[in-house]
């Protein structure tokens, strides 16, 4: 009984692990950039979503409502007036460029907000738990489980059903040939980029309300990202949730063994997953 | 005269690497030209400097009067020049229906060309329109690129090297679409190493060769001397 409390306990933080890694797969499938700002930037939205919800007083669930276009435009900003401004051939001036924003957003939150660490307050939602057949689950890691699915099938839907999805798919194929076809790749990015903090501001949504938060914690959190995005297979959104749920039941099993264990045991899951699939669980064919 | 689409004086440059000299041309409503040379004439280049994927350095791309030689590829497209690139180039991760779908991304209103009609002008693709674009056999992926790039509608289609790595059998059939093609109201470009299949499908032929248009002129004007001496730049023994 224990176990499968922990393996549910496991799936379940997976589901956050998976909305933070989301906006990174999605961003890596389309422009093949790595954003090492992408942690910064999830606790800049959960940032984001305090300040909305203390300066108008309203529940940080419809702070985060406010705060998504908000993430939005930023998103297409930051790509529009610096990042398409590095993406070429060489993937080296990217990584240097979101390293050093990485660094930048921490100081100005720090500057900004402090070390102290934050919460975002969502009322008596935080403790409620639900009995689900033998074991028993709160609503809030539920609610964060339900969140990444349905983040994850709306990706799906829009890559795979709008003309917009064609458009990502045709650039991430061949930015050259999708301008044969009218597509404006560095717009494309935009939008990618812009959608890409959506994703990442709901996934501050539930870190914030989860756990406490400060400016520091973003590299943490964009080591989770990348090991689930890495198991899951580089651009695969099932396999983003996948590889979330591989780190989170990893991490729950190893808590349940010894407490101190909990960030190894995703650590030692992600090597052992990489050793047996190194392209991860979910490959994308033409990758 | 005066044509749809009239190029003059165009230069081009990879680098420091200058590819056109001075390129002058012009393609009149309706009318099918022929590109030739061998490799490395500057044939591809012309192609990619209409379509502004190549770097114009100089000289003007006019369409109906208006000059597009520095726009962007997307406004070219918009303006009415599409162009079915060498090798294909189908995106790999769409299916055949989407990789048509994709050649009307900048595409306004109703037009002429529709799924139905590419699928009329090659019906091999409805039956196939689910599978990957890439997991078609070559002459396939060729009616897929031409379907692609009518699906927006083009003023003026190019066509770089349709019959590259393709058997006689499957060029033919993929050339027996270019009067439908012209019907619909666009003027066609062609560049071809195949000598006899352009000389059979053009209107007008322009040899080149290092950058330059070398030889000029009707093809049952051209003669066969003339036509090598152009290609080859050596004189026909």
């Amino acid at each position: 009984m224990m176990l499968l409390d922990t393996l549910v306990q496991g799936v379940m933080l997976g589901g956050l692990y998976a909305l933070f890694a989301a906006g990174l797969s999605l961003v890596f499938g389309i422009m093949r950039l790595v954003n090492l700002a992408h942690g910064d930037l999830i606790v800049v939205g959960a940032y984001l979503i305090l300040g909305i919800g203390t300066s108008i007083g309203i529940n940080a669930f419809l702070a985060a409502a406010i705060a998504l276009p908000i993430m939005f435009a930023f998103g297409w900003l930051l790509q529009t007036a610096l990042l398409n401004r590095v993406l070429g051939d060489d993937i080296l001036p990217p990584l240097l460029v979101t390293f050093g924003l990485s660094v930048v957003i921490q100081n100005v939150l720090l500057q900004t907000y402090s070390a102290d660490s934050r919460k975002l307050p969502v009322g008596p939602i935080e403790s409620a738990s639900l009995p689900l057949g033998p074991v028993t689950v709160g609503v809030m890691p539920l609610i964060t489980f339900g969140s990444a699915i349905v983040v994850i099938l709306a990706l799906n839907w829009l890559f795979y059903h709008t003309a917009l999805g064609r458009a990502f798919r045709a650039t991430s194929d061949d930015p050259v040939t999708a301008q044969l076809m009218g597509i404006r790749p560095r717009r494309v990015f935009a939008i990618a980029t812009g959608i890409a903090l959506v994703v990442a501001t709901i996934a501050a949504l539930y870190l914030g309300a989860r756990a406490n938060f400060d400016p520091s914690i973003g590299p943490a959190r964009l080591l989770y990202a990348f090991e689930a995005v890495i198991i899951g297979g580089l651009g695969s959104l099932w396999g983003t949730l996948a590889g979330g749920m591989v780190i989170g039941v990893a991490q729950a099993v190893g808590a349940s063994v010894n407490p101190e264990w909990q960030i190894l045991a995703g650590h030692i899951a992600f090597v052992a997953v990489l050793l047996v699939r190194p392209r991860g669980l979910f490959p994308r064919a033409n990758d | 005269m005066t044509g749809l689409l009239e190029i003059q004086g165009l230069t081009a440059h990879y680098g420091d690497f200058k590819a056109l000299f001075g390129v002058d041309l012009i393609l009149e409503e309706g009318q099918t030209l022929a590109i030739i040379g061998a490799n490395g004439a500057g044939k591809t280049t012309l192609m990619r400097a209409i379509t502004g994927i190549a770097r114009v350095s100089g000289g003007s791309i006019r369409l109906k009067g208006r000059d597009l030689a520095q726009l962007s590829a997307p406004d070219i497209l918009t303006a009415g020049i599409a162009m079915v690139p060498e090798g294909r180039r189908l995106f790999p991760s769409l299916t055949v229906e989407e990789n048509l779908q994709i050649g009307a991304h900048a595409r306004t209103g109703n037009r002429f060309w529709t799924l139905d009609r590419i699928f009329t002008l090659f019906p091999i693709l409805r039956e196939r329109r689910s599978q990957p674009g890439t997991a078609l056999s070559g002459g396939q992926q060729q009616m897929v690129a031409i379907g692609r790039a009518l699906m927006s509608n083009p003023t003026v289609l190019l066509c770089d090297e349709l019959s590259l790595g393709l058997a006689p059998v499957v060029i033919r059939e993929i050339y027996a679409a270019f009067p439908t093609i012209r019907d619909s109201g666009a003027a066609i470009i062609v560049v071809e190493q195949d000598i006899s299949q352009a000389l059979k499908v053009a209107d007008h032929v322009h040899c080149m060769m290092e950058g330059r248009i070398t030889l000029s002129g009707r093809p049952q004007e051209l003669s066969r001397g003339a036509i090598h001496d152009a290609y080859f730049g050596v004189k026909h023994a």
